[in-house]
């Protein structure tokens, strides 16, 4: 067989990791620029630092209310998923249970409306959206998920709950289950692995979006760590110092995300692409 | 409003289809009323934030492209096609935008799928390091297109001075990002870097599914690593290749977070790509009518994309 390891594989394995390194500069060059003073950055760019000090990190964590923008995008991704969990796997579910013609017509609604970018309906939207009362609030930002993130949802939840058979359910309803609780009490629990891949796709798009946000949330407590971000590097242009540290804070988050369910979002990203 | 009327007409709707089969019994009929009642239970929450959030401002979106908006105050003329006409003809830097947009679009298509795909070869060898290296190409994908182009800009601006002054190797030396052809490149290398390893792992298990047998099959006929490579694997993967291809177009296409970190357009707009444009009319210009006009533009670039999408893979779906 071919799964011997031999002198040719090694210089693959070689060139590999130098690819791989390659990759990996520019987080070097981030990381170890954020540990620097000000000045060691301009002269010094390309070496590590002389000195380990983490002073940036906290002037930047400071300088960015890091707690508050943090617990923001962390009230607003997690709410975000709740919401789009619930409602769509519900929605999704009588949709697919009720064999009636507007069921299709709502489901090819939401499918259709994937195809809409956000760009094309940014303008109108802030206007529907002050009508209604959702601006400059955390929870009007989370309905907008909803919306925009429904398409997909449901999506995916109707394909999978196509394939679970309906004999369970129609025993539990015999059983005097009302259809309510047949959904969360039997259903919902098999609807697992495509609910793991749903909140993994959602919370990498919410964590990291930055236009919604950015024309949501005016106030400057409500910022996300995106926005805050966004706002630092403009009012500390140049301040490599400051921020390096901050970009650095942003993306710890997501670090710990990823290496936490790392088998999860790789099988995520290859089940949600494919369909 | 429309939200709430919707609901109901949907429920009317379910009751009225109910209605013409069922015979007039009352249990029936008020099993049709729970029914129709569940229904709009389940599906009427996220219908209504859809309704609000999505349909009303789309459809609203296509009549404001029409008008002379300004987004400030409450005026709004009916103006007919001016809004197009205008962009057609006078307004350079938005079909400059979308010339840029297409030319940006074909090269990060292009290397995108081809460093994904060499990368997801390279990943499935018999490598000691295999996965902590799909890991390492896959990171970049993680962080949000605003911080990675806010990280490059540092590599573009100090990085490679610093890496220039080192080996004095002029490419490192040139001002990357104050030059229209360099930052365009910019942007380039930034979404290759970032989409590369997206797309490796969809190339993963396509080729995780190619049977070994056949390759052992054509090894021991005497085919060599590129003959492999050429009748057999990539024929094996070319509906992943369709996805990847699609996939990398739609996104491409509607850049917006990086072209804003890394250059905002500039120097002197020659970097602004079509999102990009279409959020400066509105937001920075304040000419919502003409931003609407080109986002209709837009919108049915990105609908054609995903229509012809769609239509081809269910096509290559029913001949397989």
């Amino acid at each position: 067989m071919e799964n011997k390891y031999t002198g040719k594989t090694f210089i693959v394995e070689i060139l590999a990791i130098l690819l791989g390194l390659l990759f990996l500069v520019p987080f070097y060059y981030v990381i170890s620029n954020s540990l620097k003073p000000f000045a060691e950055i301009l002269t010094n760019t390309s070496a590590l630092p002389k000195v380990f000090q983490f002073e940036n990190y906290v002037n930047a964590f400071e300088k960015l209310n890091y707690l508050k923008v943090f617990s923001n995008s962390l009230i607003i991704t997690v709410a975000s998923n709740v919401v789009l969990v619930v409602f769509c796997s519900m929605a999704a579910y009588m949709l697919v249970r009720t064999k009636k013609k507007i069921s299709n017509i709502i489901f090819m609604m939401f499918v259709a409306a994937m195809i809409i970018p956000f760009q094309s309906i940014m303008i109108p939207l802030i206007k529907t959206a002050g009508t209604f009362g959702l601006l400059n609030s955390i929870w009007g930002l989370v309905i907008m998920y909803l919306g925009f993130g429904s398409g997909m949802t449901i999506f995916l939840y109707h394909g999978f709950i196509k394939g679970i058979p309906k004999e369970l359910e129609e025993a539990a309803i015999i059983d005097g289950c009302s259809r309510f609780g047949v959904f969360w009490r039997i259903v919902f629990p098999l609807l697992k692995p495509i609910t793991v891949t749903i909140v993994i796709l959602n919370s990498l798009w919410i964590w990291n979006d930055f236009l919604l946000p950015s024309l949501v949330l005016q106030n400057p407590e409500l910022r996300t760590v995106p926005l805050a971000t966004f706002f630092f590097f403009g009012q500390y242009t140049k301040q490599w110092d400051l921020a390096l540290a901050a970009l650095i804070l942003g993306i710890i988050p997501l670090l710990i995300f990823f290496f936490s369910m790392q088998r999860h979002i790789i099988k995520g990203i290859t089940s949600g692409s494919i369909k | 409003m429309n939200s709430q009327t919707k609901a109901t007409n949907l429920q009317g709707g379910a009751l009225q289809k109910n209605t013409n089969v069922s015979k007039p019994v009352s249990m029936a009929s008020k099993k049709k009323w729970k029914d129709a009642g569940l229904f709009t239970l389940f599906v009427g929450p996220v219908l209504l934030a859809f309704t609000i959030i999505v349909l009303i401002p789309f459809f609203t979106g296509i009549y404001y492209a029409f008008t002379d908006w300004n987004g400030v105050t409450g005026n709004i003329n009916w103006v007919g096609f001016d809004n197009f006409k205008y962009l057609f003809t006078e307004d350079k830097q938005f079909q400059a935008s979308f010339l840029l947009t297409a030319k940006y679009t074909v090269v990060a298509i292009i290397l995108t799928n081809v460093i994904g795909f060499a990368l997801a070869i390279l990943v499935t060898q018999m490598l000691k390091t295999r996965n902590i290296l799909r890991t390492v190409f896959f990171m970049p994908n993680l962080i949000g297109g605003l911080l990675l182009g806010f990280i490059w800009q540092f590599i573009f601006v100090k990085g490679f001075a610093s890496i220039g002054q080192i080996t004095g190797i002029p490419l490192f030396e040139m001002a990357w990002l104050g030059d229209a052809k360099t930052a365009f490149w910019g942007i380039v290398i930034v979404s290759v870097w970032q989409g590369a390893g997206y797309i490796m792992i969809i190339y993963i298990a396509a080729l995780q599914n190619v049977p070994q047998e056949i390759v052992e099959a054509a090894r021991i006929d005497g085919a060599n690593r590129w003959q492999i490579l050429r009748h057999i694997t990539i024929p094996m993967v070319a509906p992943a290749v369709t996805i990847c291809l699609f996939l990398t177009t739609a996104s491409s296409f509607k850049i917006f977070d990086a072209n804003l970190s890394l250059t905002n357009g500039g120097p002197f707009k020659s970097t602004e790509m079509l999102a990009l444009n279409i959020y400066t009319e509105a937001f920075v210009n304040n000419r919502y009518g003409i931003g609407e006009a080109k986002a209709l533009i837009f919108f049915i670039v990105v609908a054609a994309i995903t229509v012809i999408q769609v239509m081809y893979t269910k096509k290559k779906e029913v001949e397989s």
